[in-house]
C-alpha cells in the first residue's frame, strides 16, 4: 500500500555530524559491502574494472568547499543517503505498491519483488536516494539496514546501520528521533541539527548537524618575521665585509 | 531530465492515439457528421495503433515489464496506477461506440460522449505523472496537463479529418507552447531550492559554498537519469521547430488547402514531428533538484 501511513510513534533514523566527517568514504564501502550480500538484490556494478565503470550505491559522498567572506575557508565532506520522509514522495507515486513506509518505526523500504522498475520513486525524490540497479532492474535504496537493527544473531552494537558501526569519526549516529530524551534528539537539539531542502516538503527524519564555527587565522603569513633577520656579531661582520667588496 | 525514446514515444503517441479516440468519440456530440465503413475501420483502428504503440513503448522504460500488471494496484496514491486505469477503460468504452460506427449502426451521442471524456481524461492523468512531481520544477505546473490536453485535441482533430476546424486547437496549442517555454524558464528559481537549501551550508558559507569533489569519479544511475545537458544547446532552434511545425504551419496547411486526405495526411506528419520535438525538450529541459548536489542541473 502506497499510501503513507500516520505519522510513527517511533521515528528510526540517522544524525550525520558535518563538522566531524572527514570524507573517508568508509561508510560508502561498508554501506555496499553489507547490502550486497543481504536484503533484496545484490548493488551491482557495471564495467567495474573497465574505462567506465558505474555501479549502485544506497550512500555517497560529497565533498563541498565553503568560503564564507569573514572565517576561514574550509572542505565540508557530506554524506548522502535516504533520509527516511514522512512525507516521503518516493512512496505514494509508487504504482505498484513496492515502495512503502514502516508504520512501526517509519524507515522507508523497497519490496524488490514487487518493484516494475519504473524508476518514478527516483525522480519523485529530491536528495537522490533512489538508484534503480542495471542488473536487478529495482530500485535500490538505504533500508537503514533493517537487517541488522533487527538482527537478534549479531552482538548488541553491531545492531546498528553498518555505516554508523564503521565511521571511524563517530560522525554517523543512529537512533529514534521521535523520542526527544534520545541520544540522538538531544544531539540535534544541542548542535542545532537541521532538514535537507525543507522547501519540498518531504519532512526527513534525517538530521545533519552543522560544522562548528572556526578561529579565522589572524596571521595569514607566521612566518613572515623570519625572512626580516638582521645579522649580528661575526656574520654580521662578515655581511658588511662582504656587502663592501 | 533524460530524453528516453521510450518515453517520448509513449506520451506523442498515445496522446495523439487517445486524442484520436476521444475525439471519434465525442464528434457525433460536437456534430461532426459521422462516418462510418471502411473509414471509420480506419480512423478508429489508427487511433487504437497510435495509443498501443505508444503503451509498448513505454513498456520498454521499465527494468521488469514482466510484472507491469502490479501497476493497477495503487489507484489510491498514484498517478502512474491510475494512468493504467484510465488507459483500460479508455480502450474498453471505445470499443463498442467503435464497433458500432464501422458496422455503420452508431450508438446513442451519449456513449460516444462518455468514451471521449475518458480518453481525454486519460491524456491528463498521463500529464499528472509529470505534474506532480516538485523535485522536477519545469514539470510542477498547471501549463503541463494544458500541454498534454493540448497535442491530443489537436494531434486527434487534424487525424480525425476536421479540417479547418483542427486549426483552432493547433493555433491555441501554439500559443499555449510558447507560455510554457516563458513560464518554465523561471520555474527552478521560483521553487527556491539551491545548493544551501540542499547541504544546508548556506549559514556556515555565506554564499561562498561549490561543488568541490563528486562522490565518484565516474557516472551513475542518478546523473543518466536526472541531469542531462546534451539537448539544451540547440533547445532555442528546437522551441521554434516545435512551435512552427507542431501547431502553426498545420493550422496554415488546414485552412489553406482544401480538406481532403492530402491537407491532413500533410498536417498530421508535421504535427507529430513538431510533437516529437516538444517532448525531446519536455525532457532535456527539465532540471530535477538532485543535479544541486553535483554542482549542475
Amino acid at each position: 500500500m502506497t499510501s503513507l501511513p500516520p505519522p510513527p510513534a517511533k521515528k528510526l533514523g540517522l544524525v550525520i555530524d558535518l563538522d566531524t566527517c572527514v570524507g573517508c568514504q568508509a561508510c560508502v564501502t561498508a554501506c555496499k559491502g553489507w547490502n550486497d550480500q543481504g536484503h533484496g538484490a545484490p548493488l551491482s556494478d557495471q564495467d567495474a574494472r573497465g574505462a567506465d565503470p558505474s555501479g549502485t550505491f544506497l550512500n555517497r559522498v560529497h565533498s563541498y568547499e565553503v568560503t564564507p567572506p569573514d572565517a576561514a575557508a574550509r572542505i565540508v565532506h557530506f554524506p548522502r543517503s535516504c533520509l527516511h520522509c514522512d512525507n516521503a514522495p518516493c512512496v505514494t507515486v509508487c504504482p505498484t505498491g513496492a515502495s512503502y513506509k514502516r508504520a512501526a518505526d517509519g524507515i522507508v523500504l523497497v519490496n524488490e519483488d514487487a518493484c516494475i522498475g519504473c524508476g518514478l520513486c527516483a525522480w519523485a525524490c529530491p536528495y537522490g536516494a533512489r538508484e534503480l540497479d542495471a542488473a536487478a532492474g529495482v530500485m535500490k535504496k538505504c533500508t537503514l539496514c533493517v537487517d541488522r537493527i533487527d538482527n537478534a544473531t549479531l552482538a548488541e552494537q553491531d545492531r546498528v546501520p553498518a555505516c554508523v558501526r564503521t565511521c571511524p569519526t563517530g560522525a554517523r549516529h543512529f537512533g529514534d528521533l521521535a523520542d526527544p530524551e534520545s541520544a540522538v534528539s538531544r544531539l540535534v537539539a544541542e548542535r542545532g541539527g537541521y532538514e535537507l531542502m525543507p522547501e519540498q516538503g518531504t519532512r526527513p527524519t534525517n538530521r545533519y548537524l552543522p560544522p562548528r564555527p572556526r578561529d579565522r587565522i589572524d596571521d595569514e603569513a607566521p612566518l613572515a618575521p623570519l625572512l626580516d633577520i638582521r645579522p649580528a656579531g661575526l656574520a654580521g661582520w662578515l655581511d658588511r665585509v662582504l656587502g663592501r667588496l | 531530465m533524460h530524453p528516453a525514446p521510450s518515453v517520448i514515444l509513449f506520451t506523442v503517441l498515445s496522446g495523439a492515439g487517445f486524442g484520436l479516440l476521444g475525439l471519434l468519440g465525442l464528434g457525433p456530440a460536437l456534430g461532426a457528421a459521422p462516418s462510418g465503413g471502411l473509414a471509420a475501420l480506419l480512423l478508429w483502428g489508427l487511433g487504437y495503433a497510435l495509443a498501443g504503440a505508444g503503451l509498448i513503448a513505454s513498456g520498454f522504460h521499465l527494468g521488469r515489464p514482466e510484472r507491469a500488471l502490479r501497476a493497477f494496484s495503487q489507484w489510491r496514491s498514484s498517478w502512474l496506477s491510475r494512468e493504467a486505469w484510465a488507459t483500460v477503460a479508455a480502450l474498453l468504452a471505445s470499443a463498442p461506440v467503435a464497433l458500432a460506427s464501422i458496422l455503420g449502426r452508431p450508438l446513442p451521442v451519449a456513449a460516444g460522449l462518455v468514451s471521449g471524456l475518458i480518453c481525454l481524461a486519460t491524456v491528463l492523468v498521463t500529464a499528472m505523472i509529470y505534474a506532480q512531481l516538485k523535485t522536477v520544477p519545469r514539470w510542477h505546473h498547471w501549463t503541463v496537463p494544458a500541454l498534454f490536453a493540448g497535442f491530443a485535441l489537436t494531434g486527434g482533430a487534424i487525424l480525425a479529418g476536421f479540417g479547418p476546424f483542427a486549426a483552432l486547437p493547433a493555433l491555441a496549442l501554439g500559443a499555449l507552447m510558447i507560455l510554457a517555454f516563458r513560464i518554465g524558464d523561471g520555474r527552478f528559481a521560483a521553487a527556491g531550492s539551491t545548493l544551501a537549501t540542499a547541504t544546508g551550508l548556506g549559514p556556515a558559507a555565506g554564499g561562498g559554498l561549490r561543488s568541490f569533489a563528486p562522490p565518484h569519479t565516474g557516472s551513475n544511475y542518478l546523473m543518466r537519469e536526472m541531469i542531462h545537458v546534451v539537448g539544451r544547446r540547440h533547445a532555442r532552434r528546437l522551441r521554434r521547430i516545435a512551435v512552427l511545425a507542431g501547431a502553426v504551419l498545420p493550422a496554415l496547411i488546414l485552412a489553406a488547402l482544401p480538406a481532403g486526405i492530402l491537407a491532413t495526411a500533410l498536417a498530421a506528419i508535421l504535427h507529430l514531428a513538431g510533437a516529437l520535438a516538444q517532448r525531446w525538450l519536455f525532457f532535456a529541459e527539465a532540471e530535477h533538484v538532485v543535479g544541486l548536489y553535483y554542482g549542475a542541473r
